[in-house]
């Protein structure tokens, strides 16, 4: 698949160079990259929102650019909270926002309260929120409030870009716990964009790393973080945790340097010390 | 989002021609005399001379003409409309009669006078931004408006509105294409019903893209505050505009050009 801006203009741009790739059902993606590098470009594909220029998608076995696909069947499956999702509330009350979704995808307006309360409860916000209006709500209730807005449609498969941008410590953890509890529990589908290494490393199964428009680099997490070098040279890194072990492994300690969590990192450093 | 791409209102395309170099003062008053004499000119003759200039001028500045007649493309309609009216309205000696449309000399001479100078006025002023970065414009408009300070013009709020105003046209059509791609991800349509219908699916698009602007707007006048910005009094300029004698000569050349036509023809 390929992706031009502005195709035969003199400003054309060209974000995806043959990018192919496929993602298995349950499965949880990190997608990560560079700014700039296309990966924001490519899951706009995943939905229809934007069109290859070459190539096309495939959901569920089904060409989602053919002939007779509703593209907002599409997009009921595949859910996706962009960057900053909050900037798109516009409720006059919370319920009429998380509802937005499943109203237009067709649910029947007996249904609506029961879609928005799971919703609700499913991202962690009190039920009492649902008569007020979005705008007087906190930054970090706002980001939850149009998460909520994307999972009241119940997609089976979920793109996150980068949704723990500008969040709080906590506010994050909430995020990403969620994230993990959609993975788990529900048997999402997930792709999380990302350019924190912690974020990702902690969640993901496999690691599609980009750089200017194309897939460099894909695996386990601890496959791709051996290439720390060239990943450093993409303007990326590995996780703080992991460079610790690689560095206590070049000054010749017995340290197995493929682990990527603070605990796992943690044990193997306790191990050390103990066979000392 | 195609229909943002088509946006060409005050294009300005870069160069380094004679035209560009002129102090934006020279070429708002040329504009504003070319356009006067669009007005008080009334024989083809003068249309032609008017052209003439017109032409010699985009030659001097060196943007493709192909360019500078695309600007006329959104008028016609207008310029169809125009022409209609004035062929088949005016009264007097009928030429040609269709039905209950009559052909007058009268309306044939009025129609494509009035298109001459409809297409002259609208090749004439986007010239003008063509050959003018936006930001110049404003200070110029500032400079030229300031002696209208004294009867309570201001000048100085007015050039910054527009500079912020234009600064933020292409980063709301970013924010526009942003929003529309995320409602339409939760299964918004704002292609399909009737016209109330579509008038209603806007609305998810146009409060976000209120609220955001009015958060930009707060942010940039904090901005603009902790930087020191108390309004126009006594504020220095970067860039100074200089009127030099190559904008007087341009300056006097074509007010005695307009003074010619317009007493001749």
């Amino acid at each position: 698949m390929s992706y031009i801006y502005n195709a035969g203009q003199p400003m054309a741009h060209e974000a995806l160079r043959n990018v192919s790739l496929t993602i298995e059902d349950g499965e949880f993606v990190g997608l990560i990259g560079h700014t700039g590098s296309g990966k924001s470009t490519l899951v706009q594909h995943f939905n229809g929102l934007l069109r290859p220029t070459a190539g096309t998608v495939f959901v569920d076995g089904v060409d989602i650019f053919g002939k007779d696909v509703n593209l907002r069947k599409v997009r009921q499956k595949v859910g996706m909270v962009f960057q900053y999702p909050e900037y798109q509330l516009f409720g006059e009350t919370v319920f009429e926002d998380v509802a937005f979704g499943p109203k237009n995808m067709g649910v029947p307006d007996a249904e609506l309260p029961g879609r928005v309360d799971q919703a609700l409860a499913l991202v962690g916000l009190d039920p009492g929120l649902k008569e007020r209006s979005p705008f007087e709500l906190s930054g970090g209730q706002k980001r939850k409030v149009a998460i909520a807005g994307v999972l009241a449609m119940q997609p089976q498969i979920l793109i996150l870009d980068e949704p723990t941008a500008g969040l709080d410590p906590k506010g994050r953890d909430e995020v990403l716990s969620l994230v993990a509890y959609l993975h788990q529990k529900e048997n999402k589908t997930i792709v999380l964009v990302s350019h924190s290494m912690e974020d990702v490393a902690r969640l993901a199964q496999r690691l599609i790393v980009m750089a200017r428009g194309k897939i460099v680099l894909e695996g386990p997490p601890e496959v791709v973080f051996r290439q720390a070098d060239y990943l450093e040279a993409i303007g990326l890194g590995v996780p703080q945790v992991t460079k610790l072990l690689q560095a206590l492994k070049k000054q010749g300690f017995a340290v197995d340097p493929d682990h990527y969590t603070i605990e796992a990192v943690e044990d193997e450093i306790v191990r050390l010390l103990e066979t000392k | 989002m195609a229909m943002m791409k088509n946006i060409t209102i005050g294009q300005y395309i870069p160069g380094e021609s004679i035209v560009h170099q002129l102090d934006p003062r020279t070429k708002i008053l040329a504009t504003f005399l070319f356009i006067a004499l669009l007005f008080l000119v009334d024989t083809f003759t003068g249309y032609a001379l008017g052209a003439l200039l017109l032409f010699s001028i985009v030659l001097l500045s060196r943007i493709p003409v192909k360019f500078v007649l695309r600007g006329i493309r959104p008028l016609a309609f207008i310029i169809v409309l125009t022409l209609c009216l004035h062929f088949f309205m005016t009264e007097g000696r009928v030429l040609f009669q269709f039905w209950f449309l009559k052909l007058t000399y009268e309306g044939l001479i009025r129609g494509l006078m009035m298109v001459s100078r409809l297409i002259l006025l609208i090749i004439g002023s986007s010239l003008l931004t063509l050959t003018t970065s936006p930001i110049l414009l404003t200070d110029g408009i500032e400079s030229l408006l300031k002696p209208f300070k004294v009867i309570g013009v201001p000048a100085h709020e007015l050039a910054m509105m527009m500079t912020i105003a234009l600064r933020f046209i292409p980063t709301l059509v970013e924010e526009t294409e942003k929003i529309m791609k995320a409602q339409m991800a939760r299964g918004a349509d704002f292609e399909s019903g009737n016209i109330f219908q579509r008038a209603k699916s806007l609305i998810p698009i146009l409060i976000p893209l209120f609220v955001s602007a009015f958060r930009r707007a707060d942010e940039l006048a904090t901005a603009m505050e902790a930087r020191g910005y108390r309004g126009g009094e006594g504020r220095t300029r970067f860039r100074v505009l200089r009127f030099t004698r190559r904008d007087a000569a341009a300056l006097i050349l074509i007010t005695a050009f307009v003074a010619l036509v317009a007493f001749y023809c």
